[in-house]
């Protein structure tokens, strides 16, 4: 066990675990914030995205002990009304079923458009192939990120 | 006039209210989003007055809707209290809705989500409800102003004298609504009439859900709760025998760690488990849960035989061909008409076991205690849970009680229980409330699968093209895919369905349109195939049927409505502009007819860098009554996208007992590069009951999907998945 000063969604969160414990279980078991997803624990479905420092990464295989003082952003933390480009476009094409893997979605569309204000399809379709949907929104998911791209 | 016996008596009254009565009070951040300037539409109440099992009136004309059913994604959360809200009259802005707990004397329905059937089956329960919900306010306001009920009109939530001035709105009378005494048979609206029913509503818990809210079962919280991991045996056939207990007990946050026995006794359909021994480990932290895992070392024992693919495959063809017929239907003498037939083609289609895959892994939470047990998390059938957690722990089902959480993803996975059951043994063993949760191997490699099938179609041709003889002869591991009454049924003047059961010790369950999804796919890509030898259209090959059928139909009863069938392919050819050939687009269209509803779909593929791509698909549904267009229509992308997905990329292989994919890095999922670019969904407009949409969007797909593959590549698709099985299977498995 150790002692990690963290930043998480503009706040500073000490935890004490094991080095090797992925963010996403600090997040979920230690810090409450829930709304990050386990999926599959290998990186491959995407439900478990968050920012570092403003880049989409897979909390799953993300150790605590490599965050150090980046700045960690979870779906909690996009924004403080829940009114994100990305979020509202979301609810304007209604478009999660289960819902389940929408977080993660949310979170590296959001990386993607801070990078790239006006993905083309292609680019949409690449930045958004590691999170999978098994409920099948991905026209309603592309089609918000557009929208977004214009909010 | 519609009228309807109304099943809330002044008894049931007093039962209901402390079941739903102390639901959560409704705070201003959800209010805040009704409008744009984030002031609420209706203030929250000081106070809330239960009129039934579904709903709560607040003092200040806020309405709380309780959804009665579990939520997968199939949306019933917003169209099952707007069908309330339509008979109760008030305005859709003027309602919160909240998830009911279980309690089926309350909701006057089935609480459970499978079949396509909650709007099915809770269509009268939920008119019922609102409309006496409507009547217990005007009785209330006609007794307060001294006149009669007949005198007073209801609408958005506000009562109105019919020749008077006096108006009064529901929050002002609820209070003197609560318990009155209304009449046993009431008035239900007509359709035409309907102000919400037929309107596009967005899921009421869209904010939640894009904010990251805790609503589902993995989220569940409770203070003082551990939580728990299993290990289930590494094949079928295999039990556990025994594992290092002590070395993972003394690890950092274990708290206990046992074999547990999770055997149901007189097990029902729902207890469907491979695996009733566990190793449960129980801990702190999530984390130190899975090392404890990977530190397991554990000894088991072989109880069946271990069983693999190639094993899998050579019993479905020994068994089509000698299997005993469990159910067969026979019309005219099939072997007389392909024996005097001009043309004759016979394929054989084949499907490998699939995983549901939901996106949630199994989880649940328990807290056994000496009086009783509270569980909480996603089921898709709350009652079989709470019956089969009694007869675990041998207590009385009411004192079990049930929440269901939001469901990331069912597709039939969640209608087996055995994970409530283990969260409430390991919890009955900690004396402690528990969350179990699997990993996803867990959940991949545990079973309950969508069974392997495969299927022998014949059909013959006379010398002027008419289908005279049709055959079906279909085996699963382990139920038959076929359904001896469906379409061609009714339709050929010689025909024959045979389904043969086979077995295996892989566990097996309902998986999204189950059989169904096969034999769409199938069926329909083989009628293209006979259509094609008929030199006919394959849209007006198979009006020709349904004319048969509905004009001089063959044999006894068939399942569908012939009239229905031919109506989604008829609004589909329209949509689609079928008959226009595009340079560089190739065609497949099939229907289907399954869980009450019927599906016509269209599918253009173009080739991209060589490779088949789906461009865009047509959809045509007659689902009866559309009760929100919104969520029908994603629905129905989602069906296709899933169907699609899994007709060319998912398959479960066995090595050994085992599941060679254990994970989403080699069972493969259809993701965003790989969806079709557009999806079109149209509704017939009828006024008949309303049937569901869960499942029948995804089976015409594989069909659709087999037809315009052949078009883009020349090929046909026999074998499941499209994408990597071998198609040249058929040529061999005839020579054999």
């Amino acid at each position: 066990m150790a002692i990690f000063n963290l930043s998480v969604n503009g706040q500073s969160k000490q935890v004490d675990v094991d080095p090797a414990t992925p963010m996403l279980w600090v997040l979920r078991d230690h810090l409450g914030l829930v709304g990050t997803k386990f999926g599959c624990g290998i990186a491959q479905c995407g439900a478990c995205t968050i920012h570092v420092n403003g880049t989409a990464a897979r909390s799953c295989q993300l150790p605590v002990s490599a965050v150090g003082e980046s700045k960690v952003t979870t779906i909690e933390g996009l924004s403080e009304n829940g009114d994100h480009p990305v979020q509202q476009a979301w609810l304007q094409h209604d478009v999660p079923q289960c819902g389940y893997c929408q977080a993660g979605q949310i979170m590296t569309a959001s990386a993607l458009l801070a990078s790239n204000p006006s993905p083309s399809d292609e680019e949409i379709e690449a930045a958004m192939n590691g999170n999978i949907c098994r409920c099948g929104t991905y026209l309603r998911i592309k089609a918000a990120v557009k929208t977004a791209s214009t909010l | 006039m519609t009228l309807i016996r109304t099943k809330f008596g002044r008894r049931s009254f007093l039962k209901t209210s402390a079941a739903a009565g102390g639901g959560l009070l409704i705070g201003f951040s959800w209010l805040a989003r009704c409008t744009p300037a984030g002031k609420p539409l209706v203030e929250v109440p000081n106070e809330w007055f239960t009129i039934n099992g579904y709903i709560k009136i607040g003092d200040t004309g806020l309405v709380t809707i309780f959804s009665p059913n579990p939520e997968i994604g199939q949306n019933v959360m917003t169209s099952m209290p707007m069908i309330v809200a339509e008979e109760l009259d008030v305005a859709w802005d003027h309602v919160v809705v909240e998830q009911g707990m279980l309690d089926e004397d309350a909701f006057k329905n089935p609480q459970f989500a499978g079949g396509s059937l909650s709007i099915m089956l809770g269509w009268d329960a939920l008119r019922m409800a609102g409309a006496t919900g409507r009547r217990m306010l005007l009785e209330a306001a006609a007794k307060e102003w001294g006149v009669s009920v007949s005198d007073l009109a209801a609408s958005d939530g506000i009562i109105k004298e019919t020749n008077g001035s006096r108006t009064i709105g529901y929050g002002a009378i609820a209070s003197k609504a609560v318990g009155i005494e209304i009449p046993e048979e009431i008035a239900l609206k007509e359709p035409k009439d309907y102000k919400l029913i037929g309107t596009a509503q967005k899921n009421v818990e869209g904010p939640k859900i894009v904010t990251g809210k805790p609503l589902f079962g993995i989220d569940f919280k409770r203070d003082g709760m551990l939580l728990a991991m299993i290990e289930h045996p590494p094949a079928f056939g295999m039990k556990v025998k025994d594992f290092n207990m002590d070395e993972i007990k003394a690890m950092d946050g274990v708290r206990d760690a046992f074999i547990v026995d999770t055997a149901v006794p007189d097990p029902q359909w729902s207890d469907v488990n491979a695996f009733t021994n566990l190793i449960a480990i129980v801990g702190d932290s999530t984390w130190q849960l899975m090392k404890a895992k990977k530190a397991l070392k554990p000894t088991w024992e072989t109880v069946s035989e271990p069983e693999n693919t190639d094993q899998h495959v050579q019993r479905l063809k020994d068994s089509l061909r000698n299997g005993t017929v469990a159910e067969s239907r026979k019309d005219g003498n099939p072997d007389a008409a392909f024996a005097t037939a001009a043309k004759v083609i016979e394929r054989t289609f084949t499907s490998p076991f699939m995983a549901h895959a939901t996106m949630e892994p199994m989880n649940f939470f328990a807290n056994v205690t000496a009086d009783g047990a509270e569980l909480a998390g996603p089921t898709q059938t709350p009652k079989a849970l709470q019956d089969s957690v009694a007869k675990l722990l041998g207590i009385p089902a009411e004192k079990i009680t049930v929440q269901m959480t939001r469901i990331g993803g069912g597709f039939g996975r969640r209608l087996y229980v055995h994970f409530g059951v283990e969260a409430a043994a390991i919890s009955k063993k900690m004396g402690a409330p528990i969350k179990m949760i699997y990993t996803r191997e867990d959940d991949m490699t545990q079973g309950t699968y969508r069974p392997a099938y495969r299927a022998t179609y014949k059909a013959g041709l006379d010398e002027n093209n008419n289908l005279i003889a049709f055959s079906v002869r279909g085996v699963g591991l382990p139920e038959s895919p076929i359904f001896a009454s469906r379409f061609p049924a009714g339709a050929v003047e010689n025909f024959s369905a045979e389904a043969i059961n086979s077995e295996t010790n892989i566990s097996t369950g309902a998986w999204r349109a189950p059989k169904s999804h096969f034999t769409a796919g199938a069926e329909q890509s083989f009628i293209d195939e006979v259509a094609e030898l008929a030199g006919k259209d394959p849209i007006d090959f198979r009006l020709e049927l349904f004319e048969r059928a509905k004009s001089n139909p063959v044999g006894g009863e068939y399942e569908y409505d012939a009239e229905r069938y031919a109506g989604v392919l008829k609004l589909v050819k329209e949509k689609a502009n079928w008959g226009v050939d595009t340079p560089g687009v190739f065609r497949g269209v099939a229907a289907y007819f399954c869980h009450n509803s019927y599906v016509a779909q269209v599918m253009d593929v173009v080739m991209e860098n060589s490779q088949p791509k789906v461009q865009k698909v047509w959809c045509a549904v007659d689902c009866g009554i559309v009760i929100n267009r919104e969520g029908a229509a994603n629905i129905i992308e989602g069906g296709v996208i899933d169907g699609i997905g899994h007709a060319l990329y998912s398959a479960l292989t066995f090595d050994n007992g085992a599941s060679v994919q254990k994970n989403f890095n080699t069972y493969q999922l259809i993701r965003h590069s790989q969806s079709p670019k557009e999806i079109e969904v149209h509704f017939v407009e009828n006024e008949i009951k309303p049937t569901g949409l869960g499942e029948p969007g995804l089976p015409p797909a594989i069909g659709a999907l087999a037809s315009a593959l052949y078009k883009a590549t020349g090929k046909r698709y026999y074998h499941n998945p499209f994408s990597t099985a071998d198609q040249d299977q058929q040529a061999r498995s005839e020579v054999m």
